[in-house]
């Protein structure tokens, strides 16, 4: 008797440590977009208890007050004020064909920054609205637009403007090639990659508020919030392909073609972590 | 003893131990081998590129020494890349915020 109540808990125990050893790993691959959200959130409202949500979207310009005060004084006359005049302009002047951008988006293309990147289930991929602009120009017999130049930094810039203050909408359809999109956008931000060895998360969750040089590197919640945005460091504007081009040159990787899957995936997770926080782009940036 | 002094010479002053067209070739070969499968793992670095570029500039002037020396550090780049890439496939889960 003794024997088989001995037998019973040497099975119990050995129960018990499987599911210790399976539970971890099941949780871990369990893509819950929700609860990323919410402990994304989470990590930087606790690192930096003094911002409000709204704060984030103003990247460095939000981490102190002399930098705050810069940003303050830039709005009076912000430098990306041309390219949303020249992206306006660009909107609504016709293609060959007599058609305009107007025609190839919902509400014709006035506040909708908000809902962009989203899955497209029929394309079976992410679309942003830097690719949705090339695939509206190419539908109506136009060239595309170069996705790291100043015409497609205006086009955004103009439909960022026109959505400011509109939350983040970023939706993820119950489809597993969504997942997946979701999934690999995020894994692409904690890589790391180049000689460097950084991740986007080296700078973004590890050290935003810190300086890199003479730069103060922004918090990840919100960066997206603020695209396109005018760097004076570029002397112009800049899309989110030439911001995610960039930072691979700069950690000494070879940077991948702009709209390449894992860009737009990673726009997707990080537009989707900062759903409810508002449109500021165009914005602008040391 | 004059003629065993010039050979010693010879010996010594090392071109029996300079790399050839033929060293630099296979350490080039070597090294664009290992970029190629970084980048099928989607993980290049820039410096191992220009490194590459560095070994063909060094064979293109004659210079073979400096030409494999650069190939064998691209090559060395290379691996270091794909190395990050393979390992990272499990490790970017211990940025993740939870």
């Amino acid at each position: 008797m003794m024997k088989l109540r001995a037998v019973r808990f040497g099975f119990s125990a050995l129960a018990l440590a499987a599911l210790v050893f399976v539970l971890p790993a099941t949780a871990a691959d369990k893509i819950d977009p929700v609860a990323d959200a919410k402990a994304f959130k989470k990590f930087f409202y606790d690192k930096f208890p003094k911002l409000k949500p709204e704060d984030f979207v103003n990247g460095p310009y939000s981490m102190d007050e002399g930098l705050h005060r810069q940003w303050v004084e830039k709005e009076q006359f912000p430098p990306y004020e041309f390219a949303v005049e020249a992206g306006k302009e660009m909107f609504t002047k016709p293609f060959k064909n007599g058609k305009t951008y107007e025609d190839c988006f919902p509400n014709k293309g006035i506040g909708i920054r908000q809902n962009y990147p989203y899955f497209d289930e029929k394309q079976g991929k992410v679309v942003t609205l830097e690719l949705a602009l090339n695939q509206c120009r190419e539908g109506n017999g136009e060239a595309p637009y170069s996705y790291v130049r100043d015409e497609m930094a205006s086009l955004t810039a103009y439909m960022a403007f026109t959505s400011r203050g509109k939350p983040f909408d970023i939706k993820i359809p119950n489809d597993p090639r969504a997942l997946a999109a979701y999934e690999q956008g995020k894994e692409y931000f904690y890589t790391r990659r180049g000689q460097l060895n950084f991740s986007c998360a080296t700078c973004h969750v590890q050290s935003p508020g810190e300086r890199v040089r003479t730069e103060v590197l922004a918090p990840a919640l919100g960066i997206m919030n603020a695209m396109p945005i005018y760097r004076s460091e570029w002397s112009g504007m800049g899309t989110t392909s030439r911001r995610f081009v960039t930072c691979n040159s700069q950690v000494r990787g070879v940077p991948f073609n702009p709209q390449d899957d894992e860009y737009r995936n990673v726009e997707y997770y990080l537009s989707y972590v900062a759903n409810g926080l508002p449109i500021s782009g165009p914005g602008a940036r040391p | 003893m004059k003629a065993k002094l010039v050979l010693l010479a010879l010996l010594s002053a090392g071109p029996a131990f300079a790399a050839s067209e033929a060293d630099y070739k296979a350490a080039y070969a070597a090294a664009e081998a290992a970029n190629k499968e970084a980048g099928q793992l989607r993980n290049q670095w820039t410096t191992t590129a220009s490194t590459l570029a560095a070994a063909k500039k060094a064979a293109d002037a004659g210079d073979f020494d400096k030409a494999t020396e650069a190939a064998k550090e691209a090559e060395a780049l290379a691996k270091a890349s794909i190395f990050q890439a393979t390992s990272e496939k499990t490790l970017w889960r211990d940025m993740e915020i939870r």
